[in-house]
């Protein structure tokens, strides 16, 4: 638990210590903003409620979650320091589990900071603020998703490019599996189950859910399922490493 | 001699490491007590480092064993790595945190609490006479500064066994001198492996020394014994001769 804490520490700390937190913070804001105004027609559609905001989450989180990812181990990697980290007596589920929470954290920070559209929108209406409050969560959660996977696909490899453009894949493919791209393509040769199954592995599917305004228990399993599983991944391709 | 009837701290058994296709580490074997300071030598691309990383629980052997104060590497990996300060090769660091936060943050990770924690940071910093760059960002250190933070916070915890990795590399004259000094100084209570080019620092500074080139371990004794090989009084001439005739046999092998 101290290792988790001490990791985490440094790692939250590491954000704000270059720019990378404020260029990401400034352009998460400045982009939703975009879209929840120009594309969501948010003043438009004279409806007190943040529809049109987190309509565009997961599209956002798409490009920018796998952009917070990529140097959660690529850039240990590259630099040499992972040498240091792995070296401390540190369990390396617990190096990965740090990681993957600081870098949760520091998206919680940034979604936070949407808290004026909030207001503005409860200075407007009377919106349903349990609403608001469950899609805040439920995008929390799309964000830890995306994060994980992020984490994994980034202690693959020491290039941070590949690691963001393949995460960016994986990321779109979970995004898209509800849809009937995907679906076609398995629906070729797989049994109906398995078309179902994979078409309730989308992100979408659960986030519309919450979206509605009831955090479902299979919704939050899903999340968290998902979350441990690609962590579980994370572990397993850092320890393959040391094999080399 | 109360030393040679210890129990070795290091046990390390037939090590074999592949990269792939490349055979770093060919089976070495040899064993370290408390109070040893090994000197590792062997050409570039000796296996030395990879040796070392093993040891220190950064690569797993391919083949082999490693036992650090009795415990396993691969069985009880935390226990060992407790044991162990290692500093890597070229030294990386955290570029962005200041030296104080980082060696904070190793101490947090050393489990290191209270008064003495705050005193242990200091000795080490006035020891490795870090005091002018405490709150200078590690990325915008000198290479030598680097490799002194590397050094710092290799001895932080007061390791039981100290590895490092080329620990004098890019230290000006008087810094290779000091840190030479700090190893001597706490060579009695550790078990200490260094790498080095500088075959003066095995003379200065090694109670042993090992030679390795090509994953192969050619000389395993005392800098005494190394230098009664030659025939002119000089530690480089046998490193050569020791190290290219083990080349030269290599090749004839190939060719044959
Ligand atoms: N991660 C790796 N992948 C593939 N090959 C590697 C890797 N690390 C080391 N090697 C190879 O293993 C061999 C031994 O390398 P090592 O770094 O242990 O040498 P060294 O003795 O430390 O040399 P130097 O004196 O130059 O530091 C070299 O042939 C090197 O190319
Ligand atoms: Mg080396």
């Amino acid at each position: 638990m101290n290792n988790i804490k001490a990791i985490f520490k440094r790692e939250f700390a590491a954000y704000f210590a270059t720019p990378v937190a404020y260029v990401f913070i400034v352009i998460f804001l400045f982009l939703m903003g975009v879209f929840t105004f120009y594309i969501g027609a948010f003043y438009e559609r004279n409806q007190a409620d943040l529809e049109p905001f987190f309509r565009f989450h997961p599209w956002l989180y798409l490009f920018l979650i796998p952009a917070i990812a990529m140097r959660l181990w690529s850039e240990e990697r590259k630099t040499g320091t992972i040498e240091l980290l792995m070296t401390l007596p540190v369990p390396t589920y617990q190096a990965v589990v740090a990681k993957f929470l600081a870098a949760w954290c520091f998206t919680a920070v940034a979604l936070v900071l949407t808290f004026p559209m909030w207001i503005t929108v409860n200075y407007l209406g009377a919106p349903d603020n349990t609403v608001i409050l469950a899609s805040y969560i439920g995008s929390l959660l799309m964000a830890g998703g995306f994060l994980a996977i992020g984490s994994c696909i980034s202690g693959i490899t020491k290039n941070q490019v590949i690691a963001f453009v393949v995460s960016v894949v994986i990321c779109f493919l979970f995004l898209l599996s509800g849809f009937p791209l995907v679906l076609d393509f398995f629906r070729g040769w797989a049994p109906q189950a398995v078309v179902n199954a994979i078409a309730s592995f989308s992100f979408l599917t659960h986030f519309e859910s919450i979206k509605k305004g009831v955090i479902d228990i299979r919704d939050l399993i899903y999340f968290l399922a998902l979350i441990s599983f690609w962590l579980y991944a994370n572990v397993v391709v850092i320890e393959n490493k040391k094999a080399g | 001699m109360t030393e040679k009837t210890e129990k070795p701290v290091i046990e390390i058994n037939s090590l074999v490491k592949h990269f792939g296709p490349i055979h770093a580490v060919r089976g070495i074997s040899f064993t370290l007590r408390k109070g040893e300071v090994l000197g590792f030598l062997g050409p570039n691309g000796a296996g030395k480092s990879t040796t070392m990383k093993m040891i220190a629980g950064f690569l797993e052997p391919t083949a082999g064993t490693i036992s650090v104060c009795g415990y396993d590497i691969l069985e009880n990996p935390i226990e060992v790595k407790k044991k162990i300060g290692y500093l890597p090769e070229g030294a990386p660091l955290y570029g962005e945190m200041t030296v104080t936060a980082f060696l904070n943050f190793i101490a947090d990770v050393r489990g290191m609490t209270g008064k003495s924690r705050e005193d242990r940071i200091e000795e080490v910093i006035q020891k490795i006479n870090l005091q002018s760059v405490r709150n200078q960002t590690l990325e915008t250190l000198s290479k030598g500064y680097k490799r002194r933070v590397g050094v710092a916070h290799a001895i932080l915890h007061d390791p039981e066994i100290l590895i490092m990795d080329e620990p004098t590399d890019g230290l000006d004259p008087n810094q290779k001198h000091e840190v030479r000094t700090l190893i001597k100084e706490m060579a009695s209570e550790k078990a200490t492996i260094i790498s080095t080019h500088i075959l003066e620092e095995v003379d200065a500074v090694c109670t042993r020394a090992i030679i390795i080139a090509s994953g192969k371990l050619l000389f395993d004794g005392t800098p005494a014994e190394l230098l009664a090989k030659s025939t002119n009084g000089k530690l480089d001439d046998v490193f050569r001769e020791i190290t290219t005739k083990f080349h030269a046999e290599q090749g004839m092998l190939l060719a044959s």
